[in-house]
C-alpha cells in the first residue's frame, strides 16, 4: 500500500460527504444528487465518479473487480484496479462471482449479480435529457415536473424515420416509475439486467458532480411504445471462443480482407465457459 | 487466429518507463532544476499556480518539470495534489490597495496619484528574437554560476521598495470615479463565499462563485471569450481602469488569538475594468465594473477574467443575455481545463461496446433501405 495517503485515497470527511449523497440517491431512485466531486489523480472523464464512489464504500474485507467494456484487462480497468490495490491493499479479482464491489464502464457482467454485491458505474454524462436540452437549469425543472415528453418524441422520431427505435446504448429508462435515468452508456442489451437487480447499483459522474442509484429489486423500465416494444440486439453469430449465443459480442477485425469474428465482451464470462467446457 | 488482447499491465509499465525517459530527454543535456524553472520560467509557474489554485512556486515548478512543460497537465498534477490537503484556516480578504506594487497602470487617466509604473513588461518590447540569449546559453553551459545572457543594467530592480514606508499607497483608480459617484459602488458582502472545490456548481451562481470559477479557468478559454465580447458578442465597452501587480500579505485570525497574524506574502495581479452602462428607468447612468485577480504576473488572464466577469453580470444589470460570454452555464461549465482536457481525451479510451451497438443499429437500418442506402443513425456521440 502506498504511504502518505488515507485508505482509498480520499480523506474520511470527503468519503462521508459522498456516502451522504449515496444515501440520498438510494432514497430517491434515479434522482441525480449533486455532490462535491474532488479532483482525483486520474483524469476527469476516465472514471473519477466511479472511483470516488468505490473509494467511499470500499472496506478492508472487500474484493474488488474492475471492468471496462466488459473486460478486466483493458488498460483503463488495469489502471483503476491498480489504483485501489495501491491505496487500499484490498483483494482484487477478475471473477464476477468472487467480487463484493464491481466498478464498471459501459457494461454489466453477464453473470447474474447477487444481493451481497454492489456495482459501481462510471458515468460521463448523467443527464438523460442533455442532448435534448443543454441547460441544467431547464433539465432540473423537467425532472421536477416529470416532464419527459421530449424523450418520447425523440424515440418516436426514430420510429418515424427508421421504422424502429435506433438508440443503441445509453438507452433511457424510468426508475421506480418516477425518474428518467441514463444507465451510463451501457448497450441497451444490458438494460434488462437493471430491472429488479438484486445488487445495489451506484452511479458516479465525477466531472459533472452527480451521484445516482438504483436500490436492489427496483423497477427499471426501458422507454418504449405499445406497438414498438423495447427489444435488445442480437447477433447472427456466436462467440468464437466459448460458443455463447446469449452474451454481448465484440466484433474483431482479423485481416484486411473483410475477415472478422465475434467474441464475448465479458472476458470473465467467456473464460469461465471455456474452463467449464475443458473440465467436462 | 485472434488472440485476446492481454498484457495491459505490462504495456502500462513499459509506457511509464518510456515516458520517464522522454521527460528526461538527451542525458547529455544537463537536467533542469526546480530553481531554474521557478526563476526562468516564472510566468509558466504563475499560470500553473493560478489555474492549479495553490500558491506554491516550488510545487508548480515540480509539476511543470514532471509534465514535460505541458502546462495543462502540470495544472492537473497540482490540482490532484491540492485536493488531498487539509483546510487549516481561511485567510482574511487580501488587501490589494496596500500591495507593495511592482507595476501599476491605468488606461483611463494620463496621470494620477501614485503615477504610472510600467514594471518589467513585454508591452513595449519589439518582438524580435534575441539571438544573444542563445549564444549566452552556449557559453555558460559548462560553468554554472557564470553569467548567462546580457546582464540587466546595474541598479535595475523591481521598484517594489522605492516607496517610502510612511507614504500613502497609490489610491485605486476606480475609487477616484467612485468619489464622483460615476461608477457603481462595490458593497461589502460578509456572507462567507462558498468553496467551489468542496461544493458542486449550481445555478444561478453568485458572483463569488463565478469569480472562483474564472480564477481557476483556462487562460485560453477566457482569453477567447473576453475577445469575443470586444468583437460584439456581448459588447460592454471596457476600459482598463487599473492593472496592478504587487506583493500582498496573507493574514489569518487564529481562533485562540482573536486577532490577525501574517502568515506570508504572495504576488498577485489585479485588473479592474471600467465598463459602460447606459442606466435604466430607475438608475442614473454610471460605469460598471469587471474584476480579475490571478497569482503572480498572469496579467493577460487577469484582463480576460475581468472582461468575462463583466459579461456574466449581464442579467444582473438588465442587459440582454445573447452572447456566449454572457451565458453563465456555458461559461462556467466549460472553463475548467482539467475537466475539459480529461473529457476530450477520454475519447482515447476503448469504446468497443458502444461502437458495436451502433454498428448493429446502423447495419439494421441499412438493411431495411433500398440501395444505395445513405441514411445514418441519428447517433448520439458520447462516451
Amino acid at each position: 500500500m502506498i504511504g502518505g495517503y488515507n485508505f482509498a485515497y480520499l480523506d474520511e470527511q470527503t468519503k462521508r460527504m459522498i456516502r451522504r449523497a449515496l444515501l440520498k440517491a438510494v432514497a430517491i431512485p434515479g434522482y441525480q444528487v449533486p455532490f462535491g466531486s474532488r479532483e482525483m489523480p486520474l483524469p476527469y472523464g476516465w472514471g473519477t465518479g466511479g472511483i470516488q464512489v468505490t473509494a467511499s464504500i470500499i472496506g478492508t474485507d472487500d474484493t474488488l473487480k474492475v471492468i471496462d467494456q466488459g473486460a478486466d484487462d483493458t488498460t483503463n480497468a488495469v489502471s483503476i484496479r491498480r489504483f485501489f490495490a495501491r491505496t487500499t491493499g484490498v483483494r482484487t479479482t477478475e471473477r464476477t462471482t468472487d467480487a463484493t464491489v464491481i466498478q464498471t464502464r459501459h457494461r454489466i457482467p453477464e453473470t447474474k449479480l447477487r444481493d451481497d454485491q454492489i456495482i459501481v458505474f462510471q458515468v460521463p454524462i448523467p443527464e438523460p435529457l442533455r442532448w435534448l436540452e443543454p441547460r441544467e437549469t431547464e433539465t432540473r425543472r423537467m425532472h421536477a415536473y416529470a416532464d419527459y415528453a421530449v424523450m418520447h418524441v425523440r424515440l418516436y422520431e426514430d420510429v418515424a424515420r427508421f421504422g424502429h427505435i435506433a438508440t443503441a446504448y445509453d438507452y433511457p429508462v424510468i426508475v421506480n416509475g418516477r425518474y428518467l435515468m441514463r444507465p451510463s452508456p451501457i448497450p441497451k442489451f444490458d438494460n434488462p439486467k437493471l430491472d429488479f437487480c438484486p445488487a445495489l447499483m451506484l452511479f458516479g459522474a465525477g466531472r459533472e458532480k452527480r451521484i445516482y442509484a438504483v436500490p436492489p429489486y427496483t423497477s427499471v423500465k426501458s422507454l418504449d411504445f405499445e406497438d414498438h416494444p423495447f427489444r435488445i440486439e442480437s447477433w447472427d453469430s456466436r462467440c468464437a471462443l466459448c460458443g455463447s449465443g446469449d452474451s454481448f459480442l465484440d466484433e474483431v477485425i482479423t485481416d484486411d480482407h473483410g475477415g472478422r469474428m465475434f467474441v464475448c465482451s465479458d472476458t470473465d464470462y467467456c473464460s469461465g465457459r471455456r474452463g467449464q467446457a475443458a473440465a467436462e | 487466429m485472434y488472440v485476446a488482447v492481454k498484457g495491459g499491465e505490462a504495456a502500462i509499465d513499459a509506457a511509464h518507463q518510456l515516458l520517464a525517459a522522454k521527460r528526461r530527454g538527451d542525458a547529455a543535456v544537463p537536467e533542469l532544476s526546480l530553481a531554474q524553472i521557478e526563476q526562468q520560467l516564472a510566468l509558466a509557474v504563475d499560470r500553473v499556480m493560478t489555474e492549479g489554485s495553490i500558491y506554491d512556486r516550488r510545487l508548480a515548478a515540480l509539476a511543470i518539470k514532471q509534465a514535460r512543460g505541458d502546462l495543462v497537465e502540470a495544472i492537473f498534477l497540482l490540482r490532484a495534489y491540492r485536493t488531498t490537503l487539509p483546510r487549516l484556516a481561511e485567510s482574511l480578504p487580501l488587501d490589494t490597495t496596500n500591495a507593495v506594487l511592482q507595476r501599476r497602470i491605468s488606461a483611463t487617466f494620463k496621470d494620477l496619484p501614485g503615477g504610472q509604473v510600467l514594471g518589467g513588461t513585454f508591452d513595449y518590447t519589439h518582438r524580435l528574437l534575441d539571438f544573444g540569449l542563445a549564444e549566452a546559453e552556449l557559453g555558460s553551459e559548462s560553468e554554472p554560476g557564470t553569467k548567462s545572457g546580457p546582464d540587466p543594467a546595474p541598479g535595475i530592480e523591481a521598484p517594489a521598495s522605492s516607496r517610502p514606508a510612511d507614504a500613502a499607497p497609490p489610491p485605486r483608480v476606480l475609487e477616484i470615479l467612485n468619489a464622483e459617484d460615476l461608477i457603481e459602488r462595490e458593497t461589502p458582502d460578509d456572507t462567507p463565499p462558498p468553496d467551489l472545490t468542496r461544493e458542486p456548481l449550481t445555478f444561478p451562481a453568485s458572483r463569488a462563485v463565478r469569480l472562483q470559477n474564472l480564477a481557476r479557468g483556462d487562460e485560453g478559454f477566457l482569453l477567447s471569450l473576453g475577445y469575443s465580447t470586444q468583437r460584439g458578442y456581448g459588447r460592454n465597452h471596457p476600459f482598463a481602469g487599473e492593472i496592478r501587480t504587487g506583493a500582498v500579505t496573507v493574514e489569518i485570525v487564529p481562533e485562540e488569538l482573536g486577532f490577525p497574524v501574517v502568515i506570508g506574502e504572495i504576488t498577485v495581479t489585479e485588473c479592474e475594468m471600467v465598463n459602460q452602462f447606459s442606466g435604466s428607468a430607475t438608475e442614473a447612468a454610471r460605469f460598471t465594473r469587471g474584476y480579475g485577480l490571478v497569482f503572480g504576473e498572469a496579467e493577460r488572464k487577469a484582463m480576460a477574467m475581468a472582461l468575462v466577469d463583466r459579461a456574466l453580470r449581464a442579467k444582473e444589470l438588465g442587459e440582454d443575455v445573447s452572447a456566449p460570454a454572457q451565458d453563465e452555464e456555458f461559461v462556467l461549465y466549460h472553463s475548467d481545463s482539467v475537466e475539459a482536457s480529461g473529457f476530450v481525451q477520454h475519447l482515447k479510451l476503448p469504446h468497443y461496446v458502444d461502437f458495436q451497438a451502433e454498428l448493429n443499429v446502423l447495419r439494421r437500418i441499412r438493411q431495411g433501405m433500398a440501395p444505395p442506402a445513405t441514411a445514418t443513425a441519428d447517433e448520439e456521440s458520447d462516451a
